[in-house]
């Protein structure tokens, strides 16, 4: 107890723990909502390989020193179209192609920057740095984050159906191919901010662990957004946390949070119902109490 | 009248089908019959625009599929969905309205009075707040023809509704289909054995990597026309037993 007070107290001393905090919820909030888009349309694999592209354009961004945001989202857009394109002007399928393109993009990004070395530090931009971001750091991931809110409020309903049923999307007219590269944009947005909290390595589990968790939980988009964008924001903060208390690093602290949420939402949560089921496999002899819980359940599974 | 011309599909070097032309009836209820890989899914794709033509054309009352495409729906297979998806049976249905409020608009009253009409055309009501995995296969298929409802085309096509469904529900969906027959809706069906084909439907496309015969079904629906599509033996079964029970 005494050391969450001590990282009370810290909070209200040290700038750099306050913009740490500011980013932290900040990233916990975007990354949880465009995830939880990102698994409904099934393309996690896609969020983790859009995540490692982004790389070289990190890297030139330094070299050149443009906005970050600038060079990322060229590289993140590439990689997309690339990928895309590849995958419908052959018959490799889609995974493959992801493997292939994002695979040589994360090759390039560790060459240009080992040219860059200067001023960069390779280890910060693999597992994240959040002790030590900037005032422009926060600017950036303000306007990212307004970014995402506003993409997400204008095209819900557009995003929503696309993910659920492009098929009739597409016979209503909606253009199904320029929202996924809107998508892909914004996504490629929010890996830039999550780089520094978790860095490139584990940006995939900040959008796809509470998104996953909250899916768990309900049965209604809307309450999965704001669900996972508040176990986002709950991970960034416990993670940081354990980060200031025990020195570790504040990546993989955030992810081990978010991961043990998702363990919980896994064991406990309604929908999925491991205990549940297990229990009532395993010990059939209590029959009453077992058709009471289900009950209780308003029939949350068929 | 929706009118297809020269017709031709090819996903790979060889055609599904060729110079297809087929014409579907305003006020009809019309059947797209025919063995698998016959080429159905892809002639109604091809009128929805969803896969590119080699050439041919679709028109609809002199007008291209394109400025009538508000004006169509399309049930698909239920089996091409993510039935986890967090949606329930409500707003799937109030999809319907999506096509025709546009970008940056959202559903209002106007558009939840409608959805909840349609749920209740379909008998649907009770099982609004059900998330879609939670519901029969008959139900669901109600409610993707309730979203149809919703959008208030005057082309409606319908990808095999039947397959997989109770019966209550199969009566259900007819009755919708009748309902839109008689408001002068123009409605396809894709339909996968050939019971019930001559009570179902008005009109009747025979297809086997191309049109065997279409028109009223009383004149298409014949032992040749079947046996092309096929098999002889097939046909014979079918026509002797229909005799047979005298239905």
């Amino acid at each position: 107890m005494n050391s969450l007070i001590d990282f009370i107290n810290a909070l209200g001393k040290y700038d750099f723990l306050q913009s740490a905090l500011i980013t932290a919820i900040m990233v916990g909030v975007m990354s949880g909502v465009i995830g939880s888009f990102i698994i409904l349309r099934g393309m996690s694999l896609m969020g983790d390989a859009i995540s490692h592209a982004v790389l070289p354009g990190v890297a030139v961004a330094y070299m050149f020193g443009f906005n970050i945001l600038i060079g990322a989202s060229l590289f993140g857009i590439l990689a997309a179209l690339l990928i895309g394109f590849v995958a419908s002007h052959s018959k490799i399928k889609t995974d493959t192609s992801i493997g292939v393109v994002f695979s040589a993009f994360y090759a390039l990004g560790f060459i240009l920057i080992s040219m860059a070395e200067s001023s960069t530090n390779l280890h910060h931009i693999l597992f994240g740095n959040i002790l030590a971001v900037s005032d422009s750091d926060i600017m950036t991931t303000a306007v990212v984050l307004g970014i995402v809110i506003l993409f997400v409020s204008f095209f819900y309903k557009e995003l929503l159906i696309t993910s659920f049923d492009a098929t009739y999307a597409q016979t209503y007219g909606l253009k199904v191919q320029i929202l996924h590269y809107a998508l892909m944009l914004v996504l490629t947005l929010v890996t830039v901010s999550a780089l520094q909290t978790v860095g490139i390595i584990l940006v995939v589990a900040m959008l796809i662990t509470p998104a996953a968790t909250a899916f768990l939980w309900t049965d209604k988009l809307t309450t999965m957004l704001f669900l996972a964008g508040g176990i986002g924001v709950l991970s960034s903060i416990t993670g940081l946390y354990f980060s200031y208390t025990f020195n570790w690093a504040s990546g993989p602290a955030i992810v081990l949070v978010a991961a043990g949420l998702f363990l919980i939402s896994f064991l406990l949560s309604p929908k999925q119902a491991f205990l549940r089921h297990r229990v009532k496999k395993t010990a059939p002899a209590p029959q009453a109490a077992a058709v009471e819980t289900l009950a209780t359940n308003e029939g949350g599974d068929r | 009248m929706l009118t297809i011309k020269n017709l031709t599909v090819a996903y790979d070097e060889t055609p599904v089908f060729a110079n297809l032309d087929v014409t579907f009836q305003v006020g009809k209820i019309t059947g797209i019959i025919g063995p698998n890989g016959a080429g159905k899914s892809t002639l109604i794709k091809a009128i929805l625009g969803l896969i590119k033509t080699q050439q041919g054309t679709v028109a609809y009352n002199d007008q291209t599929m394109k400025q009538v495409q508000k004006q169509v729906a399309y049930v698909e297979q239920r089996k091409d969905l993510d039935l986890t998806f967090p949606i329930n049976v409500f707003d799937l249905v109030e999809t319907g309205t999506y096509g025709r409020l546009g970008l940056f608009r959202s559903p209002g009253a106007k558009e939840r009075a409608e959805t909840e009409q349609a749920l209740a055309q379909v008998g649907l009501s009770d099982f609004k707040k059900r998330q879609i995995g939670n519901l029969s296969g008959g139900q669901l298929q109600r409610v993707f023809v309730a979203r149809a409802i919703v959008q208030q085309a005057e082309i409606i096509i319908l990808d095999e509704p039947f397959v997989g469904i109770d019966l209550q529900s199969e009566t259900a969906i007819m009755a919708i289909l009748q309902q839109w027959r008689d408001q002068g809706k123009t409605i396809i069906v894709v339909h996968h054995d050939l019971n019930k084909v001559s009570r179902y439907f008005d009109d009747l496309v025979v297809m086997n990597h191309g049109v065997i015969d279409y028109g009223p079904t009383s004149a298409v629906y014949n032992p040749a026309n079947i046996g092309q599509a096929f098999s002889a033996d097939l046909s014979a079964v079918l026509f002797t037993e229909k005799t047979g029970v005298g239905e």
